[in-house]
């Protein structure tokens, strides 16, 4: 096992992968560890990915991955009412895909572009000298390694520990994390086995919603997340949800996955001296619907470039990986801060005014398009002026949100 | 008090790690270390836990 590379990158979920093949198209010398002894599994998603991340990541959907096509959403409110969002014709297309398919087509590629892996390796320590981040001591199967570098990338997920070891602040306050707990479940009597179903309401998932994501004609991850605070547990509700649920009366659960999701911030610093965080480490997630795998996938290519640059001129420092940050967040800090906006507004309304909401969806005075523009951080305004008539108090309070 | 894993209940997801201001638990492959040392008993990781893994028990 050779010990000197140019980057280790620590986790191979889509964001350490993808890192991984970007480093090395850059003729890097880049190995990517993991501590699982499988890529790719246990999964901790709900495995929705949609076809603007596919391109831009430089993919095709292939069918050993792309499980579902999906050209839409059904979102179900409080009391039942139905609200179907139809995103063919919006150009939002996308897949329920096999995440850990996903993940090792994603490494081959990775492979083939001059990456090495390592698995069943966990990083006990990080190499520091100088200030500096000069790799990770690890342990692989039993045996310790010091694996040394020019930089890290910690891939290594929401619980980043290693941006913490690095001094880099990724503790997730739990007021800003949901509890996920999902079924993949067979024999599920689906409202259309291409759209997502998505409920919502206080006694379904507080702040939060239930979701049907299908993988199949009567497959599906079925899951729930809610506030990280909540007395109760995820699984609680899930399972309160399904006993409630006659459609599923003959379906049955084929895997059990849990999870934390960060609904909150990017954190504030991605790098420090020899390491950069990405993917869920750097909370690239969507603080609405909790996805986080077309973010992490794209960040790989920008991150790479930085880390070429850096080397090349021989400096790593936090103030030159900064740029990493920078570029990210110039083509996404603005949208996930508007997008944060909105899903602190959802949060403050009860059942009843979401169902005020859902109202004027369904009679027609707004389109059901203007779900898909909240998950951007847009379209409350739309809302304020299409229930302004029904419930002036709901677009009172959505006026007073907006000019805050 | 000090934070106890379930390992019969525990999904090994990582959800108690996030939120835990100590790094007084590890995510590894198949179970949540405890580092006892570190555990201010704060009680976050209990409710982060999406199946209710996690317990404060009196040390021993």
């Amino acid at each position: 096992m050779m010990n000197d590379w140019d980057v280790i990158v620590v986790g191979a979920g889509p964001a350490g992968i993808k890192a991984g093949e970007e480093l090395a198209k850059r003729r890097l010398k880049t190995l990517v560890i993991d501590r699982k002894q499988e890529i790719g599994a246990p999964k901790r998603c709900g495995e929705g990915l949609s076809d603007r991340w596919v391109t831009v990541s430089g993919l095709k959907p292939d069918p050993t991955w792309a499980r579902q096509y999906i050209n839409g959403a059904i979102l179900i409110s409080p009391k039942g009412k139905k609200i179907v969002i139809d995103s063919e014709k919006m150009g939002r297309t996308g897949y329920i895909i096999e995440r850990k398919m996903f993940e090792k087509f994603l490494a081959a590629n990775a492979i083939r572009a001059g990456a090495k892996f390592l698995l069943k390796t966990n990083v006990e320590d990080l190499v520091m000298e100088d200030g500096f981040v000069k790799g990770v001591v690890a342990n692989n199967m039993g045996d310790t390694l010091e694996l040394r570098s020019k930089v890290v990338v910690a891939a290594d997920g929401v619980d980043s520990r290693i941006g913490r070891m690095a001094g880099l602040n990724t503790l997730l306050p739990l007021a800003e994390m949901d509890s996920g707990f999902q079924y993949e479940m067979a024999g599920v009597d689906l409202l259309d086995p291409h759209k997502m179903e998505l409920y919502f309401g206080k006694s379904v998932a507080p702040r939060g919603y239930v979701w049907v994501f299908p993988k199949g004609e009567d497959v599906a991850n079925v899951g729930v997340g809610i506030s990280g605070t909540d007395e109760k547990t995820a699984r609680e509700y899930l399972d309160r949800w399904l006993e409630n649920n006659k459609r599923f009366e003959n379906a049955s659960i084929i895997e059990v996955n849990a999870g934390g999701i960060p609904v909150t911030k990017p954190v504030d610093e991605f790098v420090g001296n020899g390491i950069l965080l990405t993917g869920d480490a750097a909370r690239m997630v969507n603080p609405i619907h909790g996805g986080g795998m077309g973010t992490a996938l794209e960040a790989g290519g920008m991150l790479a470039d930085v880390i070429k640059e850096a080397i090349e001129e021989n400096n790593v420092s936090k103030e030159k990986l900064k740029k990493f940050q920078d570029i990210w967040m110039e083509k996404h800090g603005k949208e996930f801060a508007n997008v944060l906006k909105v899903r602190h507004f959802f949060e403050k309304l009860n059942d009843e005014q979401l169902e005020a909401i859902a109202d004027i969806v369904v009679k027609g005075k707004i389109s059901p398009d203007v779900f898909v523009e909240l998950s951007h951080g847009q379209g409350l305004g739309k809302i304020a002026k299409g229930i302004i008539k029904s419930s002036p108090s709901i677009a009172k309070l959505i006026f007073e949100f907006i000019k805050r | 008090m000090v934070a106890v894993v379930n390992r019969d209940k525990c999904m090994y997801c990582g959800a108690c790690t996030s939120v835990c201001p100590k790094l007084a638990l590890e995510l590894l492959e198949t179970r949540i270390k405890v580092y006892a040392d570190k555990c201010i008993d704060c009680g976050l990781c209990v409710k982060a836990c999406p199946v209710g893994a996690i317990r404060l028990e009196e040390r021993k």
